[in-house]
């Protein structure tokens, strides 16, 4: 464990709370501080809000809110121009026999698919504004993260040279399991950085906690102050890759994180459940557990998103079955 | 209309199908009561949902000579094993109608659905079967070879969790080979009557459960009753006093469960967000209508204003109203008699310097309603740091030092309760030790099991129930 007093990489907010000799030292006491967590008391607290019964134009507000914030990703060694076409394709038509549907926040790709993904959204691309749907890409050596910074800062700057507005960068777990909390940090502000633009304006950044591989609720909390304080935009949970991914425990406990920051600063973080989440009922119970937690300002796709393949057909059959009175089934949506 | 409006989700009530009057349930037969017959109204409506029967001293004492007939002739010569199968049957039929017992407590009781269905009735089941698994065991109670059960037990139960308490007393003292009488009380005799439709539907033998309903003056006509070997009450420490006074040189065998006025201690070191969750269920489940509730929030002084700031958040997302939607979190309060005290006691502690703090709530116009209430700057001599409420009302003292949160979690008449949150599990086991009360609950409050004990210390009451303790109570040991 290393744990020199080397001073920090400045980072705004770390400045604001800890003081601008930003040491090692100064982070851990920090982060050794924070309140613990229970963990039994947190997941009979997430398990209640799984028994919200969510009813008629509740749900149907419900199903809305969870498309227009689903991330609709796919992150896979096979993916082609071909594969990101069809995925974009599913975003901008996500149900075409109902003109109504909104449309997914964003799609998330590897790097390399930014360009062909920002082609294929086409008028449709946000580049930045308020509407339409954002391109996001996995960076830094997703899923791992295990490349020199070099690397990791490049993989970021190209992907936002090719038009992503969103960065979703890795922290690096083994140093944050070796207690070093300074590296971890150093990182996310050196990628933040990475992600500003020619014009000086910076393309969002979602910090992955990769929560299965944190084990403890202590962490994650930790973990996720760290990656606040460093200037992430959203904290995120997981990759997809690592099992288990984005449970409503870790997802309940981050939120609890960006509320106890804005009741101290003032500022509103997102939070950002990744894998794991593949039907309209989970969703549904992230919603509520939203609300309930943090209040209705973080529903929104600005502050709280889904990263998701499958969640998204499900939600237009639930959809369809509130239009309709009835089920259909899996050939009546169709696949990306 | 904004997401946390959550549409309306109620719980059908056509599950149910209730007779319009209900007779007392004698010997296995049902009949009608001396007394004048009295309704029972839904809290949250005011509605009636039935009439009663009212049992005077003659139904009583033919109740108690059924429950004898039937300890003599029947159950206390069945073999343990046998019995443990009509108590494992009658476990079984009451999961079976879970739903319909839930709707039928929360319309009755005016506690939410969500309560009764995740709570109560689920319990209920677990008593049973927690008991029916003793039946054929006794010898390993470690009262000695062969045990012998008192005989007919009389027993008088509260409205705050009807059937739960009725499982509480049914199930131990069938299952040592009891025969019972019990009386259900005035306000919240239903789901006695559904229990004793159980009980036929499980083919119980007559007279083994007998069900007498009747207010106090029925209650104490059943436990004065000279052919009663047990009684068991829980209720207020009042009617407590009251029957070990009438008891006092009987051999008649008591436990009695009463009042508290539970501390929840909470440490700086506490999980913050987990204790919130601690605290509003220590004392808003069941509209803190609970004898073990952590009525008394003992909160070290260094946090005090962080963990009130997160508590009101959290009360402010409470949701009151009816008992029957699924969304609900506090419903109706009992009767308008328990209403009263709630505000007088608030009024009291208002008048006394405490700062009364409720989130902002509308609540209906029918029915018996308190708001979730929070109220700051108790001191130690305040009346409602001592006084029981049974509301959902919470006073919140503070505490310096360890040693001071002792005293003051002891300084009360009563000692059923107390919960303590803190990370350092050294800290916890220390206080655990010190705190003179029945149940000691760490980083989490009103946790129930059928295999702990429960009861408390001084005007809480004595004996225990649940666990190896409460089958002793129905028990005496073998003769040689």
């Amino acid at each position: 464990m290393t744990s020199t007093s080397a001073a920090l990489a400045p980072a705004e907010r770390a400045v604001q709370l800890l003081g601008s000799d930003l040491s090692e030292v100064a982070l851990r006491r920090h982060l050794e501080g924070l309140p613990a967590v229970d963990a039994v008391g947190l997941e009979a607290r997430a398990a209640r809000f799984g028994t919200r019964s969510i009813k008629t134009s509740s749900k149907a507000q419900a199903l809305d809110l969870a498309i227009r914030m689903i991330d609709l990703t796919t992150l896979q060694g096979a993916d082609t121009r071909g594969k990101v076409r069809s995925l974009v394709a599913k975003a901008l038509v996500p149900d075409a026999n109902d003109p109504s549907t909104p449309r997914p926040a964003a799609v998330c790709v590897y790097g390399d698919m930014v360009g062909h993904a920002v082609e294929a959204l086409g008028s449709a691309w946000s580049a930045g504004k308020d509407d339409g749907i954002n391109v996001a890409a996995v960076a830094t050596a997703f899923p791992a993260g295990r490349a020199s910074i070099e690397v990791k800062l490049q993989d970021t700057r190209d992907a936002v040279a090719a038009g992503a507005d969103e960065i979703d960068m890795v922290i690096d777990r083994g140093a944050f399991l070796e207690g070093n909390y300074g590296k971890v940090f150093d990182e996310i502000v050196l990628t933040k950085e990475a992600c500003r633009r020619a014009d000086g304006s910076y393309a969002h950044l979602k910090v992955i906690l990769e929560t299965g591989e944190l084990h403890t609720y202590d962490n994650v909390r930790r973990a996720s102050w760290l990656s606040i304080l460093a200037g992430g935009d959203f904290i995120k949970t997981s990759t997809g890759k690592v099992q288990p991914a984005a449970t409503l425990p870790v997802t309940l406990l981050m939120l609890q994180v960006v509320r106890d920051w804005e009741r101290l600063t003032g500022e509103r973080i997102g939070v950002k459940p990744a894998g794991g989440i593949s039907t309209a009922k989970d969703a549904i119970k992230h919603l509520v557990a939203v609300a309930e937690t943090c209040g209705e300002a973080w529903l929104d796709p600005k502050l709280y998103r889904f990263g998701a393949s499958s969640l998204l057909n499900d939600v237009l059959l639930q959809r369809q079955k509130l239009t309709t009175g009835r089920y259909s089934g899996p050939d009546y949506v169709t696949i990306d | 209309m904004a997401f946390l409006d959550y549409a309306p989700a109620p719980e059908s009530t056509s599950i149910l199908s209730l007779r319009e009057d209900y007779r007392l349930w004698i010997g296995g037969e049902w009949v009608t009561g001396g007394g004048e017959p009295f309704a029972s109204v839904s809290p949250s409506t005011e509605q009636q949902i039935a009439t009663f029967a009212y049992a005077d001293e003659g139904d009583v004492d033919a109740a108690v000579r059924a429950a004898r007939a039937a300890f003599r002739d029947v159950w206390g010569p069945m073999s343990g094993r046998d019995r443990g199968k009509f108590l494992f049957r009658i476990a079984r039929i009451l999961q079976e109608r879970a739903r319909e017992l839930a709707v039928a407590e929360s319309l009755d009781n005016g506690k939410p659905i969500r309560e009764t269905r995740d709570a109560d009735i689920p319990l209920v089941a677990q008593w049973f079967f927690h008991c029916a698994g003793w039946a054929d065991k006794l010898d390993h109670l470690g009262l000695g070879a062969a045990p012998r059960p008192h005989g007919v037990a009389a027993q008088v139960i509260p409205w705050n969790f009807p059937l739960l308490m009725l499982a509480w007393k049914v199930a131990p003292a069938l299952a040592a080979g009891n025969t019972v009488v019990l009386k259900p009380a005035e306000t919240t005799p239903l789901t006695a009557m559904l229990f004793a439709e159980v009980c036929e539907q499980a083919g119980l033998p007559a007279g083994v459960v007998n069900l007498v309903t009747g207010d106090g003056a029925t209650g104490a006509a059943l436990v004065r009753h000279p052919d009663v070997d047990k009684v068991a009450f829980t209720g207020s420490t009042a009617v407590g006093r009251e029957i070990a006074k009438a008891l006092a040189g009987t051999d008649k065998k008591l436990t009695l469960e009463l009042g508290g006025k539970g501390a929840n201690i909470v440490f700086d070191d506490a999980p913050l967000d987990q204790a919130i969750e601690g605290i509003v269920d220590g004392i808003f489940f069941n509209q803190g209508q609970v004898c073990c509730a952590g009525s008394r929030l003992l909160v070290q002084e260094n946090v005090h204003d962080a963990v009130m700031d997160r508590l009101k958040e959290r009360m402010a997302t409470l949701r009151v109203g009816d008992p029957l939607d699924k969304n609900t979190d506090v419903g109706a309060i009992n009767s308008s008699e328990q209403l009263e005290r709630i505000t007088r006691l608030v009024d009291r502690g208002v008048a006394e310097g405490g700062e009364a703090w409720s989130p902002a709530c509308e609540l209906p116009q029918e029915g018996y309603w308190f708001a979730p209430t929070v109220i700051t700057g108790v001191e130690a001599s305040s009346t409602i740091a001592r006084e029981e409420i049974f509301g959902p009302v919470l006073s919140v003292l503070t505490f310096r030092t360890p040693d001071e949160a002792i005293a003051k979690a002891n300084n009360t008449p009563y000692g059923l309760s107390a919960g303590i949150w803190s990370d350092k599990g050294s800290r916890v086991l220390a206080i655990a030790d010190k705190l003179r009360a029945g149940v000691v609950w760490t980083n989490t409050f009103n946790k129930f099991d059928p295999a702990s004990p429960f009861g408390g210390y001084k005007e809480s009451g004595y004996g225990r129930e649940g666990g190896v303790q409460g089958m002793q109570a129905y028990l005496k040991a073998g003769e040689r």
